[in-house]
């Protein structure tokens, strides 16, 4: 079973990357990424890492390949769907939708029946990282916060429109 | 199990893909892209040494490392904004002179 699930997630991870070297759109690009990005994350929590996990699909899959597609959306304004490649993404849509729907409710089920930790039993906690990472780690974790505060004031001077030109 | 083995290969295929498409692709934001897949690859390869190890350390330095991603995506894009707003393009062919 844990073979089968390495394989299917390498694959398609693999399979995606090249997807993206091969497609020209630059918003495919991105999309293929978030799906190679998510399939890491599934690897991620095969190794014992289920904090590193849920990180690696909400910061990276979530919030970084956003701040990509925001870039992409304000640079290329292109036309949108020709009506018939419209009726497509509804389908695809509402498909997502119930698979999703699907999902939450098995989640909920399982919670509220019994806790059950997934995946394999040698799994660290997130309590252990957090106490490595605020005595062993302190300061490279405050370093790290003057670099993402740097990192954010950068970017908006950066960007910001100047009044006299 | 799976060794750790594997998840070493899939690293290395993983950071092989993402230099390629590093010098493939023409256009600045799928360029960064790519540069975003090899540190992914060097988080997988992190994280199955720290399972074959059993440090723990693997999983912070993983953790630092996609800060550091989030700060430079953020740095990053900003830059290519502003390359965009001056030379309208963001293909590399037309980059070519130093001087804004």
């Amino acid at each position: 079973m844990m073979n089968f699930l390495f394989f299917f997630l390498a694959i398609i991870c693999a399979g995606s990357v090249l997807a993206m070297i091969a497609t020209k759109n630059q918003a495919y690009n991105a999309l293929f990424l978030v799906l190679a990005f998510a399939c890491l994350g599934g690897l991620f929590g095969m190794l014992g890492a289920p904090f590193m996990a849920v990180v690696q699909i909400i910061i990276y899959a979530g919030a970084i390949m956003i701040l990509f597609i925001f870039v992409i959306m304000m640079i290329n304004l292109g036309q949108g769907l020709s009506p018939e490649k419209k009726k497509w993404t509804i389908i695809f849509s509402v498909f997502l939708v119930l698979v999703l729907f699907a999902e939450i409710a098995f989640a909920a089920k399982s919670a509220f029946s019994s806790f059950k930790s997934p995946g394999a039993g040698s799994a660290t906690s997130p309590t252990d990282l957090g106490r490595h990472l605020f005595t062993k780690y302190l300061y490279p974790f405050e370093i790290t916060s003057i670099l993402i505060i740097a990192a954010l004031v950068g970017a908006i001077v950066l960007v910001k429109r100047r009044e006299k030109e | 199990m799976i060794p750790a083995s594997y998840f070493f290969i899939l690293s290395l295929i993983l950071f092989v893909l993402g230099i390629i498409a590093f010098f493939l692709k023409k256009d600045l934001i799928t360029q960064f892209m790519a540069v975003e897949i090899m540190l992914n690859a060097a988080n997988l390869a992190f994280l199955a040494l720290g399972k074959s190890s059993g440090f723990l350390d693997a999983q912070v330095i993983v953790f630092f490392i996609m800060t550091v991603a989030a700060a430079e995506a953020a740095i990053g894009l900003a830059i290519i904004l502003l390359i965009f707003r001056q030379k309208k393009s963001i293909k590399t062919e037309d980059l070519r002179s130093m001087k804004g």
